[in-house]
């Protein structure tokens, strides 16, 4: 029946759990491939906070170092990949923090207004928006408009709809409630809605061309 | 149900796994409303896309840079 059932022994075990085990033993192999499985996911997270590349691969050393000093402090209940993010997205605010001198920034800056809270163009888009833009283009306006989100409603999206985090791992890595996500979430998802229609919608191609480059 | 309402329900409608009476109501509210019927399929499609595209791309030179530079501290900082 349900593998969480299982015992004595066999109760399934994440194999990043086996990993750390190993790592924390000393095995720099074991911790090596958790890097390797995770770098890339941590340095995108890294780079939709702070907006800029050397910062993000600031962000990327330190959140590993950090995780690798606190190996001991990983209690297993929580995979180590929420645990992970959680200690980039702290990373990545201070770097954030540094950068802006003198100003707060915290996840939760910015997520009183009340854009996109009701979708306001509603125009239908083009059947296949994607066919309307080259591959570098495309990357542009979405970096273009995922960069005008606030950073509270950003990394929301971006752990739980580009990393395929659940709710509440989300949840955990931010140290929201739940409900505060399911909110946040929504925003985000109605605000990048909202702000890509000006590119994707019925024959805007050529219009949206200026607001590009 | 109101516009407002079905948007405050739109997860429910973006997570395929959802079934029940709820999600019932919410394909009733679709069906005589056009608006929200766009809404909801463009927000799919946003995260699809969102999904699909490597917005923040980490070029294998960078990564194996930044990947030697994890290992070398954590080395350094080892017991």
């Amino acid at each position: 029946m349900s593998t969480s059932i299982q015992s004595q022994g066999t109760a399934e075990v994440h194999p990043d759990v086996l990993l750390v085990e190993r790592a924390r033993g000393g095995d720099m192999a074991a911790f090596e491939k958790l890097v390797r499985q995770y770098e890339r996911q941590v340095f995108r997270i890294a780079q939709h906070i702070v907006q800029n590349r050397e910062d993000a691969e600031d962000v990327v050393q330190d959140a590993f170092l950090k995780a690798y000093g606190k190996l001991d402090q990983f209690q297993g209940n929580s995979k180590f990949y929420t645990w992970l993010v959680r200690i980039a997205v702290n990373e990545a605010l201070m770097r954030l923090r540094k950068r802006r001198t003198g100003r707060m920034v915290s996840i939760d800056e910015d997520v009183e207004t009340e854009e996109g809270s009701m979708p306001r163009d509603l125009a239908d888009w083009s059947p296949d928006p994607e066919a309307l833009y080259g591959q570098s283009e495309m990357a542009e306006i979405l970096r273009k408009t995922i960069q005008g989100l606030p950073p509270g409603f950003r990394v929301v999206f971006v752990l739980r709809d580009v990393e395929g985090l659940s709710t509440e791992e989300t949840a955990e890595s931010l140290g929201l409630s739940v409900p505060a996500v399911k909110s946040r979430l929504l925003r985000a998802r109605l605000q990048l809605r909202e702000r890509l229609t000006r590119y994707f919608k019925k024959g805007s191609r050529g219009k949206a061309q200026d607001g590009v480059k | 149900m109101t516009c407002t309402e079905f948007l405050q329900q739109l997860d429910e409608m973006l997570d395929p796994a959802i079934a029940g009476p709820l999600r019932a109501e919410l394909q009733q509210h679709l069906r005589c409303c056009e608006h929200c019927e766009i809404t909801l399929n463009t927000t799919r499609k946003t995260i699809e896309i969102y999904r699909k595209h490597e917005v923040y791309e980490l070029p294998e030179d960078l990564r194996e840079r930044l990947h030697q530079a994890i290992l070398t501290k954590c080395r350094g900082c080892a017991k």
